[in-house]
């Protein structure tokens, strides 16, 4: 048993290795908090790609050709590399990908909350490239310099592919802003609907956010909350204008003085609401992903019996060689 | 009330089951970029086989053609030196300066070597 002094010294070496920049791989020794902050961490972000999927993947039979519908196809199966890549970075921390699920299904784990906002329209999957990709990027850029090595690895091969995801959605609001009035008037009724939310993605405000001060020390988070939600006004804001569309806040004016857009209060009550499990979609959501899982056992299983035997097969072969 | 128990017995077994139930092992998947450089580790995957591994590790690493070769081990033949133990496993080096060039003094007008 490790004495208090003892620890206390374990905890000043790691938090000095963090300060000059040196990354934590898996097997060295990590504060207890840093593990499990890491394992709520990168699992929610995990969690957030597999359910990603959920509400554009309802799009792919309906894009309206074939070159949007490959791309989204992509970007779906993007999705689930990133979720692939983060879980795999998750497991190194000493929690199994069962566990991970589980917590996911039984609702323990918490994913973004976009998530469970529905897409009605084509014009969402715009937005939702254009807007939550977006909002994403901002978020994750930081985390490729981020202290543990398996997790910033995984940034970088995920932010390296995100880019396209933003671009093939700016795309599709382009091509609707200058269709047909009515495909105008589809695209700003997305902007409507998914503006806000983008905004609430990139967390509570810096006054309600209770994991900032030590996430910082961590180097899990770089930005806070509402540097990084400023970061993404002052980017989207030109963009809708080229778009030629209305962000959907009477108080966005731009501030010559700071630089930067001033904006409106954000209905933080709606936020958690949805964190808290009463969106609009969120049933729908876990219960759609674990059908999928429930559907996928006797495929896993199957395969596993496959493999068992061909390895059988293999012992007898050697054996008869011998 | 009979009914229930034997439901409520079977639940329950069912989820030990699948409790015990093997899943799916572990695998490092290392790819070659392009010929001429190393396989590198890129990271790793669950799979039920190496063939199934390989597959898999196609479709999750190499979509925008970063490889030309994977190699797939499963991650429990893997064994890793402890960083616990660094110090007698690296720090034998630390003091032979003699195997760096540096260590040797030459003239100033020598060149070439």
């Amino acid at each position: 048993m490790m004495d208090k002094e003892q620890m206390k010294s374990l905890e000043d070496i790691f938090e000095a290795k963090i300060a000059r920049d040196e990354k934590i791989e898996p097997k060295d020794w990590m504060p207890e908090k840093y593990r499990k902050t890491h394992i709520r961490q990168i699992s929610q972000h995990a969690h957030s790609e597999i359910v990603g999927m959920l509400p554009e993947g309802n799009w792919i039979s309906r894009a309206p050709s074939l070159r949007r519908k490959v791309a989204l196809l992509a970007k779906v199966q993007d999705e689930a590399g990133h979720g692939l890549y983060l879980y795999s970075a998750c497991e190194t921390l000493g929690i199994s990908r069962e566990e991970l699920y589980d917590q996911l299904h039984s609702g323990k784990a918490k994913y973004s909350s976009i998530f469970n906002y529905p897409t009605l329209t084509w014009a969402d999957i715009g937005a939702i490239g254009w807007l939550v990709d977006g909002a994403a990027i901002i978020n994750q850029v930081p985390l490729c310099s981020t202290s543990f090595g398996p997790y910033a690895r995984a940034m970088v091969r995920v932010c390296k592919e995100e880019s396209f995801h933003q671009r093939q959605g700016y795309e599709i609001m382009m091509t609707l802003c200058n269709g047909t009035q009515e495909q105008k008037d589809m695209a700003q009724d997305a902007l409507n609907r998914w503006w806000w939310p983008s905004l609430m993605m990139l967390g509570p405000t810096d006054d309600e956010s209770t994991h900032t001060e030590q996430s910082m020390k961590w180097k899990l988070k770089r930005k806070t909350n509402d540097e990084l939600r400023q970061q993404f006004i002052d980017q989207t804001v030109p963009q809708a204008d080229i778009l030629g569309l209305k962000v959907p806040d009477d108080d966005l004016k731009y501030n010559t003085e700071t630089g930067h857009y001033d904006f409106g209060e954000i209905d933080w009550e709606e936020f958690w609401q949805v964190v808290k499990g009463h969106g609009m979609c969120n049933k729908e959501r876990i219960s759609a992903r674990k059908n999928a899982w429930d559907e996928g056992e006797w495929v896993r299983d199957a395969a596993l019996a496959y493999a068992d035997k061909q390895e059988e097969k293999q012992d007898v072969k050697e054996a008869v060689c011998y | 009330m009979e009914d229930n128990q034997t439901d409520k017995k079977n639940k329950s077994t069912i989820s030990a089951e699948r409790k015990n139930k093997k899943s799916w092992p572990l695998w490092e998947v290392f790819v070659r970029s392009k010929n001429g450089l190393e396989h590198r580790h890129f990271g790793s995957l669950h799979a039920p086989d190496a063939d199934m591994a390989l597959k898999n590790a196609r479709d999750v690493y190499t979509r925008r053609s970063e490889g030309v070769s994977i190699w797939v081990v499963e991650s429990k033949n893997i064994k890793a030196s402890n960083p616990d133990d660094n110090g007698e496993m690296f720090e034998p080096a630390a003091d032979k300066a003699y195997r760096h060039p540096t260590f040797y003094e030459l003239p100033d007008d020598i060149e070439h070597m």
